[in-house]
């Protein structure tokens, strides 16, 4: 046990802060860490520095080198971010690219597919988003109703996805439908690779309670991918899509604390310049999530030990969703409270603009629901970790 | 970065659970609840001679094994997982820590080998009938200088404090208030003018004594009146040691509460089937894994006697405070009826959980001091 970096990890952590210092300068320096992975402050801007990111195979830093990467393992991935965290450098775009499709597709992709779509990513000509959730497949995602038909060369994509993020500005989704006709439950998907620059594919923003439109819905009518752009089996996508959202709930995490760490301290410097920290209340509240993100920290050390160990990260990541979420909710409410009568307020004026209090305070209802709800998490905790026996399923309405 | 216990860690963890399998179950706790004196002196004797639980940590100089609050943690965690009723809590953790952060090197060579060896129960008497955990509770004065310094008034909530064969007081200089005067005092168990009385407490697995001073002889420990910054560590070592025993426990409850959640059932299915019981028991995983990860890396600190400790001792005795009570409260819910019985050993649980709760401090006490300790 010990919580220092090792004389490799500390040479790590040399190089990326000399690359942040040597680069991390003028517009991209101005930024600042504004914007999110569902934020679109200073787009161009952060495009670009995402491409910066790219050339030096910063973006990509895990994948095999024969892929462009660097193969750095995890504790080298949570180094690299928390030094960039540390650096208040731009918000990253490439999330679901980068995060979610690059680990499913070196897992699961042919070597073909690989060399077509991880050089896109990294040089960020190439967007994704993820085309899971339905009107009718939200935490019972296995009841996906989009159709995907083979016609020919192609395969001909029928339905609508719903709560997608950056859609709008995405080339390409990845997107679980149904290919087996008739097929019911997990059995008969497909983890599709659709181009969004299409006739057949429509995108309209969903507006929010925050008032913005971070998350879009997705029509697909007859819209057309090739029918090589398959991840995994046909008809057999299930697992490759589960394999996408461990990585969701997994190792984001592990790098998140440092952000919510931030947000900790102004609340804790607003609270102080209101002259809130004189209640006891709001002090117990303030110390309390001062415990929350510590341990935060101390749980992602230790699950990043049992990561670099073991190679993989089991349904104890759930733990980590679980907990996050309901720690930032937890931090918008007392954010607000700390904010008194002012709390019902916008300060920022008309337009409903939020300021960070009000963000993190209604955009954080958002967490506990999304990448699997807290309840959803709940149930892989106690069934895939506690080994409690699952409820009985009701035979589906459409089987 | 490295937050894994080594493999020789492993194996004291291991060979600390066998010998209490053997020598510390249900039955042997529910006996020696109900005894005055609260513990086995022959497994006292053992802990002592065939595992050197007591000479953990004391250095080498001073008859210990030198070992950190890695390994002390790791033994606590066990201890809290089957309630060993039995005076380690107050000699090592409370006594030791006391006389190695205060006393001279004199001092220390006199005092540590018997409780090194098993053969001193020592404690440490700070707290009063006021209740309170900081140095403002403490008002007992010491009159007089070197040997013939006495001591007059009384402590409360003494751990093993009847049991105790050395006694360490925590008093202050006449006149002095707060943090300032404050000092450690030596104190044989039969010394002339000292009564003790065993306290009746609601967790019968530690047990507790009002000590009553009346012009009691004592040798001051270190430099008497400037004790506060010794008191002050020895209690944050206190509580890091505290939340490592208490999440062992919150660990074996929620061991129970799975284990019965899978074979009761009841409307036709097993009752951790019910999202209602399944959702509980997930959340007390969460909270007693992030409690582990509190308490671990408290104990690192305090083995790095690091500036983290003050900040990490509070936040991983409030977190862990909350997860045990919560764990054995629930624990008793999953359960049901029989959980409510006295046969059953959730109760047992349960008082442990709330009694080491309030014990150093509650959360919201520990809370409020980390406010202060990170500048809120």
């Amino acid at each position: 046990m010990d919580f220092r970096d090792s004389p490799s990890e500390a040479a790590f952590r040399d190089e990326v802060r000399g690359w942040l210092a040597d680069h991390l300068t003028d517009e991209f320096a101005e930024l600042g860490g504004r914007g999110g992975p569902a934020d679109e402050t200073a787009w161009e801007t952060r495009v670009e520095w995402e491409k910066l990111l790219g050339k030096d195979r910063w973006l990509g830093m895990a994948w095999p080198e024969e892929y462009g990467g660097r193969a750095a393992g995890f504790t080298e991935q949570v180094i690299f971010n928390e030094e960039y965290a540390k650096a208040n450098a731009p918000a990253r775009l490439s999330l679901f690219g980068e995060g979610l499709f690059a680990p499913t597709l070196l897992a699961y992709g042919t070597d073909d597919q690989k060399r077509r779509f991880l050089p896109k990513i990294q040089a960020v000509e190439e967007l994704w988003c993820q085309g899971y959730s339905e009107p009718g497949a939200g935490s019972d995602l296995a009841n996906v109703q989009t159709k995907a038909v083979l016609d020919g060369e192609q395969w001909v994509v029928n339905g609508q996805k719903v709560w997608t993020t950056l859609a709008h500005r995405a080339q390409w989704c990845f997107c679980v439908t149904r290919t087996e006709p008739g097929s019911h439950g997990h059995h008969g998907l497909s983890y599709l690779l659709v181009p969004m620059d299409q006739p057949g594919v429509e995108v309209r923003p969903l507006r929010q309670m925050t008032g913005t439109a971070e998350f879009n819905e997705v029509f697909f009518s007859d819209a057309r991918t090739d029918a090589h752009n398959v991840l995994g089996e046909v008809d057999d996508g299930w697992k490759v899509a589960m394999a996408t959202l461990g990585f969701e709930r997994g190792t984001a995490f592990l790098s998140q604390q440092l952000g919510f760490a931030r947000e900790l301290e102004d609340l804790i410097t607003l609270a102080q310049k209101r002259g809130a920290t004189a209640d006891p209340i709001v002090r117990q509240e303030l110390a309390d999530s001062f415990v929350g993100v510590q341990i935060m920290k101390f749980n992602g050390m230790r699950m990043l030990t049992g990561l670099v160990r073991s190679g993989t990260l089991g349904p104890e990541a759930s733990i980590g969703k679980l907990y996050w979420s309901t720690w930032h909710r937890q931090l918008g409410e007392r954010g607000i409270r700390a904010l008194g009568a002012d709390g019902m307020e916008l300060p920022t004026g008309p337009g409903y603009d939020l300021d960070e209090q009000h963000r993190i305070f209604l955009f954080s209802r958002a967490e506990t629901i999304y990448a699997g709800s807290s309840e959803i998490q709940r149930n892989i905790i106690g069934e895939r970790v506690l080994g409690l026996p699952r409820e009985p399923r009701e035979k589906r309405s459409n089987e | 970065m490295n937050f894994a216990f080594s493999d020789e860690q492993e194996q004291l963890r291991d060979a600390v659970r066998k010998f209490l399998d053997a020598k510390s179950p249900e039955a042997e706790v529910r006996r020696l609840m109900e005894t005055t004196e609260g513990y086995d002196p022959a497994v006292w004797t053992q802990m002592a001679q065939e595992l050197g639980l007591q000479s953990l940590h004391i250095p080498e100089a001073h008859g210990g094994q030198g070992f950190s609050f890695v390994e002390l943690g790791i033994v606590l965690e066990e201890m809290g997982r089957v309630l060993l009723c039995a005076p380690y809590f107050s000699t090592v953790c409370l006594a030791a820590n006391a006389i190695l952060n205060v006393g001279t090197d004199a001092q220390q060579g006199e005092l540590l080998p018997g409780i090194a060896a098993g053969e001193t129960i020592a404690t440490l008497a700070f707290t009063e009938p006021n209740g309170k955990w900081d140095a403002s509770g403490i008002t007992m004065e010491a009159k007089g200088s070197g040997d013939a310094t006495t001591l007059s008034g009384s402590k409360m909530f003494v751990i093993d404090g009847h049991t105790a064969n050395t006694i360490v007081v925590v008093a202050r200089q006449a006149g002095t208030s707060g943090e300032d005067g404050i000092g450690f005092y030596v104190v044989d168990a039969d010394a002339k003018g000292l009564t003790r009385t065993p306290l009746a407490t609601m967790d019968q697995t530690r047990k507790q004594a009002r000590l009553d001073f009346d012009g009691v002889t004592a040798t001051p420990l270190g430099d008497p009146g400037a004790g506060w910054p010794a008191l002050s560590k020895t209690l944050d070592q206190a509580a890091v040691c505290l939340a490592n025993e208490m999440v062992g426990g919150a660990q074996r409850v929620l061991d129970m509460s799975v284990e019965y959640a899978k074979v009761r059932v009841q409307f036709g299915r097993p009752i951790g089937s019910f999202q209602a019981i399944k959702h509980k028991c997930a959340d007390m995983l969460l909270e007693v894994e992030s409690g582990k990860s509190a308490a671990y890396y408290a104990a690192w600190a305090a083995a790095e006697d690091n500036e983290e400790l003050p900040v990490v001792a509070s936040l991983a005795k409030a977190y862990c405070s909350d997860a045990y009570f919560h764990a054995a409260a629930e624990n008793i819910q999953i359960h049901g009826g029989i959980g409510f019985t006295w046969e059953h050993p959730a109760h047992l649980y349960f008082k442990r959980a709330k009694s080491s709760e309030i014990l150093l401090g509650d959360a919201t006490y520990h809370r409020e001091l980390l406010a202060q300790r990170i500048g809120i």
